[in-house]
């Protein structure tokens, strides 16, 4: 995979800017999405009551998995190293298959899609895909 | 043999009794050949794909995205045997245009996203699901006769 250029980092930092203050409600749809379209995710949630989009778990974890990705914008410079922790806990505690991280990312662009179908242009959106997937290596650079 | 539920079944012709097949198709192709660019290589005779820009006004991608698009229509016209008809286009794609079956899903994954836009909230989970599992049968379809 292509490390991403310093024209992808400013396509990523200043689309991130105009939708950052949509996070959470990008974060949320993005894991409702993902729940229902591919449910084999579910069996990392078994512990939750309740699945259903705008349930409590899905909602404040949907927030939580956008924080991750707003805070991997911040270390856009230095992925790995800036999300070395956030790696440790995938790759110890969470043990989430890294093939997941693939349908994660493509729920997010959809849901970018449908929010900011002005903003996301073909430019955009292959600097996000770049951007997502980077994101992604880091994330799984502890595993083995 | 494919198991369609009615609520998937109406969804895919809702869906494209919906679209507009002039603006989705060469926004999808569009969207393809800038977001994975080495999917240009089935395009060497398309003029100017040098920049997002150039593909995105460049009229042979729009007039190709157009036809793709309608490629579908005898899919969603025969919900319950894509396999079969997509028997020769499959072998198409395989003998006479040499391209590799995993660039469908680039392109399927596009179309998604494009759709996605079109329609707003009104994409809603169940919806993306069902046209999700309606393309992952055309692509299958589309693969299977290569050998």
């Amino acid at each position: 995979m292509t490390s991403l250029t310093a024209k992808d980092k400013d396509t990523v930092r200043s689309f991130w800017a105009k939708v950052s203050g949509k996070a959470e409600d990008i974060g949320m749809d993005a894991l409702a999405r993902m729940l229902i379209v591919y449910p084999q995710t579910k069996t990392y949630f078994a512990h939750w009551k309740d699945l259903s989009p705008g349930s409590a778990p899905v909602k404040k974890h949907g927030i939580t998995v956008m924080n991750g990705v707003g805070f991997a914008v911040e270390k856009i410079d230095d992925l790995k190293a800036g999300l070395l922790s956030l790696s440790e806990l995938h790759a110890f505690t969470l043990r989430v298959d890294p093939a997941n991280f693939k349908i994660i990312s493509h729920n997010i662009l959809v849901v970018l899609a449908i929010m900011f179908p002005n903003e996301f242009t073909p430019q955009v959106h292959v600097s996000m895909d770049k951007f997502l997937a980077a994101l992604a290596l880091a994330l799984a650079e502890k595993y083995r | 043999m494919v198991e369609w539920t009615d609520f998937e079944r109406a969804t895919i012709q809702d869906i494209f009794s919906k679209i507009d097949y002039d603006i989705v198709g060469p926004a999808t192709l569009a969207r393809c050949l800038v977001v994975y660019p080495w999917c240009q290589r089935y395009f060497g005779n398309f003029g100017n794909l040098y920049n997002a820009a150039a593909i995105s006004s460049n009229p042979m991608v729009a007039k190709h995205g157009t036809i793709i698009l309608h490629g579908l229509d005898r899919a969603v016209k025969n919900m319950d045997d894509i396999k079969n008809t997509y028997a020769e286009l499959s072998v198409l794609h395989s003998e006479k245009l040499h391209v590799d079956p995993d660039n469908f899903k680039l392109l399927t994954d596009c179309l998604t996203i494009v759709v996605a836009g079109q329609m707003g909230k009104g994409f809603t989970g169940e919806v993306q699901a069902a046209f999700q599992k309606f393309l992952a049968v055309v692509v299958s379809s589309l693969g299977r006769q290569y050998h």
